[in-house]
């Protein structure tokens, strides 16, 4: 059988993607026993020129991380769409959007002033701000412009699978490479994580279905075989697809929701705020002076809290713009 | 218009774009290295939950995220005025050694070696991490990519993920460490000091054994003299995770000392319009555009800056290791550029040591990891990452949310430095223009010895462009381009 043709691209992301498929350690030997990997701009030297010289369809899978946020990214997404037959979004950047996809809170003009302007150790008397074509004494340089939104993959283009993950657990780029290499993927569109969620993965207890507050995990030393959503704190763990093991809970931290929404879930955010409305004042709700409104307002930072990961792919996915 | 195209390969995590501009004799007029990103790092952490940004920040480089997670954790710290217990602190600062294997690891297989273990002249498409492997035989391949993993294990034990930790709060850690994965971190750590004795025998023999390339470390085209800072301990030996951030100056002199929450007394930023990361400058002394010397506001940091900044590494065979070279390159400080790489063996040498002698503390499995916060406020956390001195600065308001956020990052603080280098390196080397390949690969080991991070230091919108580099004639015609990854 002729090896497969994988690709490997980096959009507007982290690097972390990236040092994930390092992370399967001696495992990259059994994959590059099964494929060749024909594009990968951080570790070899193929240039855009020769992606766009292969035949469509000329890659068997393109795993492209990071969000979409320049004409350039959006120019090879475009490319690498065509020339690969299967298009994978790896991570939560390409997935959702992710930790960058936060910047839809603002806009260019507001990133450029907190950075060049009012950032406090910077002096900057002429109120400069880089320029995307600047006259310098010797000749002209040029910057390229950006957008002022960010986007998830599957904003640009279609996409066949999604490996979730703020990066993919190493267990899970393993998994995806054998099911590529069986022949065994499910049907497009799936993410390629288990049905199940992160709460499915946590060995800590879960005993009352009620919380009476929320809490900070800065605040107090959560019990540690207890469910943290039980002890008060927003763990994202309910409305989080697993596929992790629930690495961070095993660390004494609550789910931020690098994994997604659930199997099913339409948004991960709604499908929090759902799941944190059943349990939250169960047991105080029916008593004389309940107050929704205190308990909520012990709720900080709802867009961080639930959107962390997917602002860009949510229902409400970036602030009003004038 | 002449296009010429090298046969590449990528070997920096991130990007920029060097624009070579050439007079009318074809000698170099002047040279610019332009980061062509930026990201939204300081504007979108506003309104975030304190405790959610050493969360956050690791986002800005997956390549060093501990590093990000600890300047962070520190930072709070800070804002809510407390202090890790002792076991806590110890734990971060195992977690921090750890990670220093992992990223000196993979800098000097990976990114470095390729230019001095295959060689500078070397065709491209060997200069790479397989070149190095066929040269150094697969079994050490397989040691390489052991150590790396270990240092990525030590990080997964403590802090839940290898890639993007989570243990770090104020006033401690979420995570203690049992007995089990104690005995786990004490052997790899073992393993780890072996690792680093004999990358530094390898470094003996094919580098400096070899007398073209130690002539070529210690050529014109790669001395820089600016000031050096690193952040030292009571002994002025070198310190990752914590200390005062100290300065020397081209002699290797003290000319500044300061703790982190001063750092506005003490360095500044500088803003270009050609490009989008700023440079950072010593206040005291001011922006005097981009060259070297006492008046001028450059200095250097990572591991060359750092070593220069001490007087010694605080581990036994590390310090011995320090004295070696600042001997075989003739005393401090040592201002080659390319010495960068033997400054990063020597620090992967005292992590190892480091990680070892934590793991072996028997504090290190207690189980007080927190301390209580106070009320919260303003803080600076700031601590050495791989590429040099990171700095994290939060105004968090009553309700614990974030107010602002200022960010200084490693790669920022060498940007001038980086670009001078660059632009020595191409002066010298490129004459009456004639530009070659080998020589372009010699201006590109000018800023590759920094290790810079461009992903980190574009903190401020995403997008990755990889490297090109455009030579102007003095018409200002484009005369050669030459491109990684780019079309």
């Amino acid at each position: 059988m002729d090896k497969l043709k994988f690709g490997f691209y980096w959009a507007a992301s982290c690097g972390g993607c990236e040092i994930a498929v390092l992370d399967i350690d001696e495992k990259i030997l059994d994959v590059l026993e099964i494929a060749d990997v024909v594009f990968w701009p951080v570790a070899m030297d193929v240039k855009y020129k020769d992606v766009e010289a292969m035949p469509d369809g000329f890659m068997d899978v393109c795993f492209f991380n990071g969000a979409v946020r320049t004409e350039e990214q959006e120019r090879l997404a475009k490319l690498l769409r065509r020339k690969a037959k299967a298009l994978v979004a790896f991570g939560s950047c390409a997935h959702m959007g992710g930790i960058p996809g936060l910047a839809n809170v603002a806009d260019r003009e507001e990133v450029f002033e907190r950075s060049y302007l009012q950032s406090p150790s910077t002096v900057n008397k002429a109120n400069l701000v880089p320029q995307t074509k600047f006259k310098a004494e010797e000749g002209t340089l040029t910057l390229p412009e950006f957008y002022d939104t960010v986007m998830a993959l599957d904003q640009v283009v279609d996409v066949d699978y999604y490996l979730p993950g703020c990066p993919p657990a190493p267990g899970l780029i393993v998994e995806a490479v054998q099911a590529i290499a069986g022949g065994n993927l499910p049907p497009k569109g799936a993410v390629l994580a288990p049905e199940k969620s992160v709460c499915d993965e946590c060995p800590r207890v879960r005993e009352e279905k009620k919380i009476s507050e929320i809490r900070r995990i800065i605040d107090f030393e959560p019990e540690p075989e207890k469910c943290l959503l039980e002890q008060g704190i927003v763990c994202m763990g309910p409305a989080t697809r697993g596929g992790c093991e629930a690495r961070c809970l095993n660390a004494n931290m609550p789910c931020t929701g690098c994994g997604g929404p659930c199997p099913g879930a339409i948004e991960q955010g709604t499908a929090m705020i759902s799941a944190l409305s059943t349990v939250l004042g169960l047991a105080e709700e029916k008593q004389e002076g309940f107050d929704p409104e205190a308990l909520m307002a012990q709720l900080k930072d709802p867009v961080g809290t639930f959107y962390k990961y997917g602002l860009p792919v949510a229902i409400m996915n970036r602030r009003i713009k004038r | 218009m002449k296009t010429v195209t090298i046969d590449p390969i990528t070997r920096l995590e991130g990007h920029g774009k060097i624009s070579i501009f050439l007079n009318d004799e074809g000698n170099v007029e002047n040279a610019y290295l332009q980061i062509p990103e930026l990201r939204g790092f300081e504007r979108f952490c506003e309104g975030r939950r304190a405790e959610d940004m050493p969360i956050i920040t690791p986002r800005i480089c997956g390549v060093c995220p501990v590093a990000h997670h600890m300047a962070s954790t520190k930072a709070l710290d800070a804002v809510y005025n407390v202090e890790p217990t002792p076991t806590a602190k110890k734990l971060r600062e195992l977690m921090y050694s750890g990670y220093y294997v992992y990223d000196h690891t993979l800098h000097f297989y990976f990114l470095g070696a390729p230019d001095f273990v295959v060689g500078p002249d070397a065709p491209p498409a060997e200069r790479n991490i397989f070149g190095v492997l066929k040269k150094v035989g697969l079994d050490v391949g397989k040691e390489v990519i052991k150590h790396r993993a270990y240092g990525q294990r030590v990080t997964e034990i403590l802090g839940g993920k290898a890639t993007h930790p989570t243990s770090g709060l104020p006033g401690g850690v979420s995570k203690g460490l049992n007995e089990e994965e104690r005995k786990e971190i004490e052997e790899m750590a073992r393993s780890s000091v072996e690792f680093a004795q004999f990358t530094l025998g390898v470094f003996n023999d094919v580098v400096l054994g070899n007398k073209g390339y130690v002539d070529l470390i210690l050529s014109d085209p790669y001395q820089l003299k600016t000031y050096n800072m690193g952040l030292v301990d009571k002994n002025n030996k070198v310190n990752f995770y914590d200390g005062d951030i100290r300065v020397t100056d081209q002699k290797g002199r003290e000319y500044d000392r300061f703790q982190a929450k001063d750092y506005l007394d003490h360095i500044s930023e500088h803003v270009e319009p050609w490009t989008y990361s700023k440079f950072t400058y010593l206040k005291g002394i001011g922006w005097k555009g981009l060259k070297d010397g006492k008046d001028s506001g450059i200095y250097r940091v990572g591991p060359l800056g750092r070593l220069n900044a001490a007087d010694g590494m605080a581990t036994p065979l590390a310090d011995e290791e320090y004295k070696r070279m600042y001997e075989t390159l003739g005393g401090k400080p040592v201002n080659s550029t390319l010495a960068f790489h033997w400054a990063r063996l020597v620090e992967l040498l005292y992590a190892a040591e480091r990680t070892l002698e934590l793991a072996t503390d028997p504090e290190i499995t207690g189980t007080d990891l927190r301390n209580p916060v106070g009320e919260p406020g303003e803080g600076v956390g700031v601590v050495e990452a791989a590429r040099g001195t990171l700095y994290h600065h939060y105004k968090v308001d009553s309700e614990g949310l974030v107010e602002k956020v200022n960010l200084i990052v490693a790669t920022t603080n060498n940007y001038a430095p980086i670009c001078v280098s660059i632009r020595d390196a191409a002066c010298g080397l490129i004459k009456g223009g004639e530009v070659s390949e080998g020589l372009l690969n010699k201006v590109e080991m000018a800023f590759r010895a920094y290790d810079p991070c461009f992903a980190c230091s574009t903190h401020s919108l995403p997008g990755q462009t990889p490297l090109a580099v455009e030579i102007y004639d003095s018409g200002g015609s484009l005369y050669k381009r030459l491109e990684r990854n780019l079309s």
